[in-house]
């Protein structure tokens, strides 16, 4: 199998983010509006320059139309594009190759959801007709089945193991409560959470995601064009995406403790990239903490710890803020919230502002000393069934 | 001349949980009662539950399989539609096999048992029942839930547990006992009415079965007395000069339509080589029926007894109880209903949805749950044998309590079950409490009713552990 990779041969040259929030006085089509005027802002271009989008939303609306026609677009190609949660990263996936492509110059990559207009807490899948057979079991649920199977694994105390994720939550408000357009902006401590009742195993609904409603956007041209639009743009240097044959929820071998696509997805870009240490070379991660215990498995499934270390690194500080290398800098979906269709394109814009340095002081690392590249992780799914994405970025051509 | 028709095998299925009668009256402030009721779960019906006790009665013989599944049962899942259909879908009977319903009334259960006894073929006779009345009243602690399989036959198709030696009906038309269609309860006339009318009706079949089967009283060793109306049962009980088996009162209530193939199959559990069991059911009239134990009952047996399912329980509380029948209207989850499963989808993977039919891959044998046509790691396409997973036992891997889902009654309790000899399930759990789950645990497999959306009927199986 062949996975060359674009490497260095598109830039993204702007973005943009609006607050993910309950937004009951704003439409999606209001999100998207803003999100697209913001982007194209930054990038200091105008609708007329742009000659693709490709438009994610999980389940908030259907077809290309569904942008063409709030934006106003002026006979352009519009690819509605759906992969469960990674549906953001892929619509930035899917534009970037167009360009690499040489068909277009300049694509935009936009994804919005609307979630909180349906009337229900969470989120709720589209009802597709079905034999009555599968699962109706919520996400967290499906999620907090990875607790009890690592703690058995790596022989560790449940107890302990529910303080660690605790503890990602921790860090993330903490990081979320510096950043202006993330839903909770509130810090809480682990002890806090772990006394909360559980809403699905021993999760509480603070290691879930927040739900918001929100979009984000980027733009992209091919490399040698990038500095025309801005000083620093974000290269390419690797994108995967891997989509999982369901096998871990078949085959007994699997164990709830790892998410093979993300560790395959994670393989594959490190090969684009170039990247044998991505402990040391990265110098931020935004990963897809959908609940706290994916980003306890992402740490491994990364590389960013080594099997069965990833609780210890969680307890010794290791991806926060000041760590040596900080995960989810912006609050992750815990704290910036997660409106499914944005929130690829939302830890692209974190990874966006941090390498050009343009981070609020608050939530600044120091990382960016030595380093230049970061990866973004969103995946789709559940544990055993899933698609993931990893995106790695950087401030320099190699 | 001796019929060489008779019983080949029976199962039941009396559900896990049990309301104390005490409970009722803490909570409604009547005068207290003693004992228990079996109470179906939330996601059990008289179908489920008749699928139950038909899987052991046809996994516990070597008998040719049945050519005909009768279902009775008061308390449908569905009209209009034929119930006993799902039964033999997850049964995974032949088309040729025909199945009916024999419903309306209490009657119905032990004519259907009869009729199977008196004409050619084997029969596999269903009786099922949820048995509910208003708050209070008779059936609320009274009642029982409960199902029984008997596979009839002749000796022909099998060795016979037990001989049908004759038997006698009387029949009469008065009004002890009436429900309007789609009522949840039954109104009754006066005691005493129901008493004088139903004593002349038994005296008259129990005379005439001895004179068919040829016997006397003192031929018979136990008499099973079965009926709704408690007054006349125990009086006629009394008064037919034999030792009277119990009726279950105190342990699961009356259990309706399932009464008298229960309460046989109890005494079938214990009953020796030679004995005269005599059935006699009280329903609008009197239906005797004589039977000889065999030799062959010792081994033929089906592993789970009446006595080992009373013995494995777990309470309810009368107001969980009373949500799970209707009769308490509690705010259901905030979340969005099930969709309602798609009747094409259903009928073409019937064999999966009803039957729980996997797939093991040929080349790598490796079992799919669901059914696939290609297989994972390297398997090749349309290279796979169905393979029945109905039976199979298997051990929690990983188990989660889920607080948000949509469920008849929250908390969901979900786990991934590995199955011995192969496969893999993420699967809901039932007949559980959410702190007893643990890894390792050990599980098998139930037919239930996920959920019920636009009177639609959701049926899947679920895994529960494995107990007795």
């Amino acid at each position: 199998m062949a996975s060359h990779g674009i490497r260095d041969q598109v830039a993204i040259v702007g973005m943009g983010c609006t607050p993910f929030r309950e937004h009951w006085d704003l439409s999606l089509d209001d999100l998207l509006i803003d999100a697209h005027g913001l982007a194209l802002d930054s990038a200091g271009i105008i609708k007329s320059d742009v000659d693709a989008y490709w438009y994610g939303t999980s389940q908030s609306s259907a077809s290309g139309i569904s942008l063409a026609s709030p934006l106003r677009l002026d006979n352009r190609p519009v690819t509605r594009v759906e992969n469960y949660c990674a549906t953001g990263s892929e619509a930035l996936r899917q534009a970037c190759y167009a360009v690499a492509s040489g068909a277009y110059d300049i694509a935009v990559a936009i994804g919005g959801e609307k979630v909180k207009d349906g009337g229900y807490q969470g989120l709720n899948a589209f009802p597709i007709p079905t034999d009555g057979t599968n699962r109706t079991l919520t996400a967290a649920a499906m999620f907090s089945l990875m607790l009890p199977a690592y703690a058995e694994r790596f022989g560790i105390d449940e107890d302990r193991l529910r303080y660690v994720v605790a503890k990602i939550a921790e860090k993330n408000h903490y990081n979320g409560a510096r950043n202006d357009l993330a839903q909770f902006r509130r810090e809480i401590a682990a002890e806090d959470i772990c006394k909360m009742a559980p809403v699905a195993g021993c999760l509480s609904v603070f290691d879930c995601a927040g739900v918001a409603d929100g979009a984000a956007a980027a733009v992209v041209v091919s490399a040698e064009k990038a500095t025309d639009y801005t000083d620093a743009p974000l290269y390419v240097k690797a994108l995967s995406v891997v989509a999982g044959d369901g096998s871990g929820l078949i085959e007994p071998d699997f164990d709830f403790t790892t998410l093979p696509e993300c560790a395959a997805t994670a393989a594959d870009a490190y090969a684009q990239a170039g990247i044998t240490d991505p402990r040391t070379e990265l110098a931020l991660a935004e990963v897809h903490d959908c609940f706290t215990p994916t980003e306890l498995v992402l740490m491994e499934d990364l590389g960013f710890s080594e099997r069965g270390q990833g609780w210890s690194d969680v307890l010794e500080g290791r991806f926060a803020l000041d760590g040596d290398l900080p995960v989810n800098t912006d609050g992750g979906l815990k704290s910036f919230g997660h409106p499914v269709g944005a929130s690829g394109l939302r830890m692209h814009y974190e990874v966006w502002l941090q390498l050009r340095g343009e981070a609020p002081v608050e939530r600044r690392i120091t990382t960016l000393d030595t380093r230049s590249r970061a990866l973004v992780h969103n995946l789709g799914g559940y544990p055993g069934e899933m698609v993931s994405f990893v995106g790695i970025w950087g401030t320099d051509l190699d | 001349m001796r019929t060489t028709k008779g019983i080949l095998a029976y199962g039941t299925h009396v559900p896990y949980r049990r309301l104390d009668r005490a409970e009722i009256a803490a909570v409604m402030g009547t005068p207290s009662g003693r004992g228990y009721r079996s109470v179906a779960s939330f996601d059990e019906d008289t179908t489920t539950m008749g699928v139950e006790a038909a899987r052991r009665a046809l996994g516990s013989t070597a008998a040719l399989p049945p050519d005909a599944l009768w279902f009775s049962t008061v308390a449908p899942a569905y009209l209009d539609k034929t119930n006993a259909t799902a039964i033999h879908a997850a049964l995974r009977l032949d088309a040729s096999v025909s199945a009916l319903d024999f419903g309306g009334a209490q009657r119905s259960a032990v004519g259907a048992l009869r009729t199977a006894l008196t004409t050619p073929g084997r029969t596999l006779v269903v009786s099922s029942d949820v048995r509910v009345s208003l708050p209070t009243g008779p059936e609320d602690g009274g009642g029982g839930d409960a199902a029984a399989a008997i596979l009839t036959g002749s000796s022909t198709d099998g060795p016979l547990l037990a001989e049908y030696l004759g038997g006698a009906t009387t029949t009469a038309e008065f009004t002890d006992r009436w429900r309007i269609p789609g009522s949840n309860h039954s109104h009754t006339w006066e005691d005493r009415f129901g008493e004088q009318a139903y004593s002349p009706l038994v005296r008259q079949a129990w005379a005439d079965a001895l004179v068919a089967a040829g016997l006397t009283v003192d031929d018979v060793s136990v008499a099973v007395v079965t009926g709704l109306h408690d007054r006349a049962t125990r009086k006629t009980a009394a008064g037919l000069g034999v030792a009277v088996a119990d009726d279950l009162a105190a342990t699961i209530g009356n259990t309706g339509a399932a009464q008298p193939a229960l309460l046989l199959a109890d005494v079938l559990d214990s009953a020796k080589a030679n004995d005269v069991v005599a059935l006699v059911a009280l329903a609008d009239g009197c239906e005797v029926l004589l039977f000889r134990i065999t030799a062959e009952l010792r081994v033929g047996r089906p592993t789970r007894s009446v006595a080992t399912q009373i013995d494995n329980r777990a309470d309810v509380s009368y107001t969980r109880y009373l949500a799970w029948r209707g009769l308490l209207n509690v705010q259901p989850p905030n979340r969005p209903k099930p969709a309602r499963p798609s009747s094409p989808a259903a009928l073409r993977r019937s064999d999966w949805k009803h039957g729980f039919v996997g797939s093991i891959d040929r080349s790598t044998g490796i079992t799919h749950l669901p059914p696939s046509r290609v297989g994972i790691s390297g398997g090749t396409v349309d290279n796979m044998d169905p393979i029945p997973m109905a039976n199979a036992v298997g051990t929690v891997v990983t188990f989660t309590v889920d607080h948000l889902a949509y469920s008849q009654s929250p908390p969901t309790v979900f786990a991934v079950v590995d199955f011995d000899g192969g496969g893999r399930m993420p699967i809901e759990l039932t007949d559980v409490d959410p702190d007893a789950v643990l890894i390792g645990g050990r599980v098998e497999m139930t037919f239930r009713r996920l959920f019920t959306t636009d009177g639609l009927h959701n049926y899947f199986w679920k895994a529960r552990p494995i107990r007795g």
